[in-house]
């Protein structure tokens, strides 16, 4: 039961519009897609839609002939697996502080964090490198993890969701002798799991995509992740383009298959 | 003595417990003071420094050159320009396709995650689609000549601005629409199912309940997606480079130009220019999101 009850024999026209028009915009949505996935089988493709042959060259040679792409396919991996997981912990800590707590200045902190969550990176990127280069960590992975661990657009995530968390249930807790840490846990958590998957499956999407930071913090290629090489790449055949793009979205498109019940089914608990 | 804190309410169990709340934020406050905080009122110290060390106060004079400067001028509209056009747009397009995803039919949820999976391309096979379509001689300007009609070079021309405002949305819509589907599940059944008992017809439900009651979400999309609006520069870059048409000339562009050309200062007093402007619609934002709150 929700806004659109609607009888099953006669669907009022503008529901009707109202879908057609949403199924289109999905094949529309749909199409850079299945380009890809036509390209990256194609043999020897010119880069139209519906290849002429169906092959397997883009694998070849992005897995048997140019193995340097799986050791950057790893290198992504580490990356982002770790981003995620500890802008994961980060977040929910200090999105449920902002979100149930008071303290001096709360308002402010926040207003400033909003503020330089939406600076554009560029802004920062020259002072970035002098911190740490201070701290003695450029050049190693810690320079890009340790930026991407503490980014503020998790803690904003995770508020916004901890805010949503009754106080009535809190409350009992407290009254049963359950700490704060427990009730974060056992409580908030669960309530929230839809905006724990969000940021988990958006910042590993970041994570995954990031280009400048490395190309910045590391001087050697062979540690920079598959996502710089991609943008570097001045590739003229379509089919490893093509292959390299799928090959790319494989881990994003599992994690999203594995996060995607919890974004779509768990919106639809809340009604309950 | 806890159950003296239950009675007086929600707010006295948070205002006790201001230290705790401080040490769960605090693990987030250290990290973002050294890497985020800390290297932003640096760069903004250093744009009213001049000289090769950056030692010696200058004033204003970076400012002064910044306004003169046509590339700035450009890249500033440019960037207000799609903050102006792509933001309303998407967050237009995400709440329609969550009110019509919010009906229950046949194939709704495989339809959301049509709706998501743009989130997940990675920018750079993205664009070898882009490229594809809008190029020259690509697919667009084949089926445009089909049709007898002349095409134009849509990446490098004043219709790039459009391609690139059509990548936003193509990207973002997903994820707003996701954020309103959750707005509108939070809305109890109840006022909406009166509302129809009471004769409401659909728009006035969705004018006069829907709406108002999704103001939260609106400006948690709102944030989003002019975060996210700033974050089109990388596919900005990857279609023109360095120097693109001027029409996608943004002002991270010229924040990347004069990283490379090592004028830093000019770099920063154009930043805190962003800045400045990035704290006004959030402040406005706040006061919005506050504006008629029922203070708890």
């Amino acid at each position: 039961m929700n806004g659109a009850v609607i009888g099953k024999k006669h669907l009022p026209f503008r529901i009707f519009l109202g879908r057609a028009a949403v199924v289109l915009l999905a094949a529309a949505v749909l199409f850079p897609v299945l380009y890809m996935f036509m390209n990256a089988f194609a043999q020897e493709t010119d880069g139209g839609f519906f290849p002429s042959r169906f092959g397997l060259s883009g694998f070849y040679e992005v897995f048997v002939r140019r193995p340097d792409y799986l050791v950057k396919f790893w290198n992504s991996i580490l990356l982002s697996v770790a981003i995620v997981a500890g802008q994961g912990i980060i977040s929910c800590l200090a999105g449920y502080g902002f979100a149930k707590f008071n303290f001096p200045f709360k308002e402010a902190v926040y207003y400033a964090v909003i503020v330089i969550m939406l600076m554009p990176y560029q802004v920062t990127l020259v002072s970035n490198f002098i911190v740490t280069d201070a701290l003695d960590l450029n050049n190693t992975y810690w320079a890009i993890l340790l930026p991407g661990i503490f980014s503020p657009f998790g803690v904003f995530l995770m508020r916004q969701g901890f805010e949503t968390v009754p106080e009535e249930l809190r409350g009992a807790a407290m009254l049963e002798g359950a700490s704060q840490m427990r009730i974060l846990m056992q409580i908030a958590l669960p309530l929230c799991r839809w905006q724990l998957m969000t940021l988990v499956l958006l910042s590993f999407v970041d994570a995954w995509n990031m280009v400048e930071q490395p190309l910045v913090f590391l001087k050697e290629a062979f540690r920079y992740p598959i996502s710089v090489f991609l943008a570097q790449m001045s590739e003229s055949r379509i089919d490893i383009l093509c292959t390299c793009g799928i090959m790319v979205t494989l881990p994003v498109l599992l994690l999203f298959l594995f996060c995607e019940e919890d974004l779509t089914d768990s919106a639809a608990r809340l009604k309950s | 003595m806890k159950s003296n804190r239950l009675k007086n309410g929600s707010s006295s169990i948070q205002r006790k417990r201001s230290w705790v709340g401080f040490l769960f934020v605090l693990p987030f406050l250290t990290g973002f003071v050294i890497f985020f905080f800390i290297p932003f009122v640096w760069s903004i110290a250093y744009s009213f420094t001049g000289g090769v060390g950056g030692m010696r106060f200058v004033g204003l004079s970076h400012y002064q050159s910044l306004f003169a400067s046509q590339a700035f001028q450009t890249a500033a509209v440019n960037t207000l320009r799609f903050l102006l056009i792509g933001v309303p747009l998407v967050i237009f397009f995400g709440l329609a396709v969550a009110l019509v995803l919010y009906g229950e039919f046949k194939g709704n949820s495989l339809l959301r995650s049509v709706f998501l999976y743009p989130l997940t391309v990675p920018i750079a096979a993205l664009i070898t689609v882009v490229r594809f379509v809008f190029e020259k001689d690509g697919a667009l300007n084949h089926m445009l000549s089909i049709f007898g009609m002349q095409g134009s070079d849509w990446l490098d021309s004043s219709a790039a601005f459009g391609v690139l405002i059509l990548i936003f949305v193509w990207k973002n819509c997903g994820y707003n629409m996701l954020l309103f589907l959750a707005g509108l599940y939070a809305i109890p059944n109840e006022l909406v199912q009166t509302a129809q008992l009471e004769g409401a017809k659909w728009q006035q439900i969705l004018w006069y309940i829907r709406l108002p009651l999704l103001k939260p979400t609106f400006f948690f999309t709102a944030v989003v997606s002019m975060m996210n609006s700033f974050k089109i520069f990388r596919e900005a870059y990857l279609i023109g480079g360095e120097s693109p048409d001027w029409s996608i000339y943004m002002l991270q562009h010229f924040m990347n130009n004069n990283f490379r050309n090592l004028n830093y200062q000019r770099l920063s007093a154009a930043a805190f220019l962003v800045f400045l402007f990035i704290c006004l619609i959030v402040g406005i934002l706040f006061w919005w999101k506050r504006r008629g709150d029922v203070e708890v």
